[in-house]
């Protein structure tokens, strides 16, 4: 009879063994932010839809304390996604290469997140020259 | 002078004895230069005979010595005693297995890597006469990185998702087949591709990247596995469209 007893660990709590796992639900937990900014600028366009009391109802809302500090906790979060997510893409796009060579993964991550900031600015900009009337 | 020593807690488990592993600490001396590997050789020659682990070359190429060391995926030959602040923790690799002691149990693993059919599959045969199969320098750059892999299993042992799955075909599997899928040589892409996309392909894989973060030989499992996320996806939805004419040795 073999004596072979191959014991197999168990995985409960696998995501608090190690720092990288932790990390790694942190930055997977904040898309939970970005469904609840998805989901009030789905209700400004609903509210949008239905009028003005409702639209003025949810200018109301942003103007609310709690409401703006809860908005300015998802912007974090967002922050957070979005800059984690550029650091992981090297790892989840095909190599970029430039003739025969192929660029280092920092430079993709570096690139994403300038084109990040860049799209940011240009929204702000919008927003903010819609907001005063034009240009 | 007396040497330096260190406390080595190694994660033992005898089968015929144990009802499940228990922690033994073992009083190693040690200077700059000893590995973990060193420390284990000291172990069983000086303190107990009866410690099992596996390894062979000392020069992180034959990928026996993978171990979690500190609680990471590391081979034990490349990781030095110095570079731990009080006690090392010395375990067999995560979600393999316990055969006994440090040694696990590879079977699945080595199953899967024959899945995937890890040899050139030449579209058509050629006779000796006709020639090698060539290829040029920047053919072989595609696929050089995927072909380091040294199957020590520190990435099956750093995902979380073959812990949970254990059927999953897993990183350094994909990352083989990868390897062979891109090698202008071959011919077997087609037949490899069932494999990723089938459930217990790259689906499984949630890009936590800590494969990629461990392995010893930098051959990034987690960029092959997530590529070939986006060929499934391309095969799935493109697959009316006319399909570029098959490499594989033909030209």
């Amino acid at each position: 009879m073999s004596a072979r007893r191959p014991y197999i660990r168990p995985m409960a709590r696998w995501y608090l063994r190690d720092p990288f796992f932790i990390e790694y639900m942190a930055h997977e937990g904040t898309a939970v932010f970005v469904w609840l900014f998805a989901l009030e600028l789905l209700a400004g366009l609903v509210c949008l839809a239905l009028g003005e009391a409702a639209w003025n109802g949810f200018l109301a809302w942003l103007d609310w304390l709690p409401a703006q500090i809860a908005n300015g906790l998802v912007l974090l979060m967002l922050l957070y996604h979005g800059i984690t997510w550029f650091l992981i893409l090297p790892r989840t796009i095909p190599p970029v290469r430039i003739g025969h060579a192929r660029l280092p993964g920092w430079v993709l991550s570096a690139a994403g997140m300038m084109a990040m900031i860049a799209a940011s600015a240009v929204l702000a900009t919008g927003a903010w020259l819609l907001a005063r009337g034009g240009l | 002078m007396k040497p330096q020593t260190k406390t080595v807690a190694v994660l033992r488990y005898r089968p015929e004895q144990d009802k499940e592993p228990f922690w033994q600490d073992y009083e190693v001396p040690f200077a700059e230069d000893t590995s973990v590997l060193a420390a284990l050789n000291y172990i069983k020659d000086e303190l107990d005979g009866t410690l099992s682990f596996r390894w062979s070359c000392r020069q992180a190429i034959c990928g026996s010595c993978g171990l979690m060391i500190g609680g990471k995926p590391r081979l034990a030959c490349k990781t030095f005693l110095r570079d731990f602040e009080g006690k090392v923790t010395v375990e067999a690799l995560a979600h393999f297995p316990i055969e006994r002691d440090l040694v696990v149990v590879m079977d699945d693993f080595i199953a899967k890597l024959e899945r995937v059919k890890p040899w050139l599959m030449p579209r058509e045969e050629r006779a000796p006469e006709d020639g090698e199969y060539r290829q040029t320098p920047q053919e072989m750059s595609l696929y050089e990185q995927f072909a380091g892999c040294i199957n020590c299993g520190l990435c099956y042992a750093a995902c979380p998702q073959v812990g949970l799955n254990p059927n999953f075909l897993g990183p350094g599997a994909i990352a083989l087949l990868h390897r062979y899928n891109l090698d202008s040589r071959d011919g077997g892409s087609e037949e490899r591709m069932k494999l990723i996309s089938a459930e217990l392909g790259v689906f499984n894989c949630t890009a936590v990247g800590y494969c990629s973060a461990v392995c010893p030989k930098i051959v990034d499992p987690a960029n092959a596995v997530n590529v070939n996320k986006m060929n499934s996806a391309r095969d799935y939805f493109f697959r009316f469209l006319p399909r570029p004419a098959p490499k594989g040795g033909c030209q």
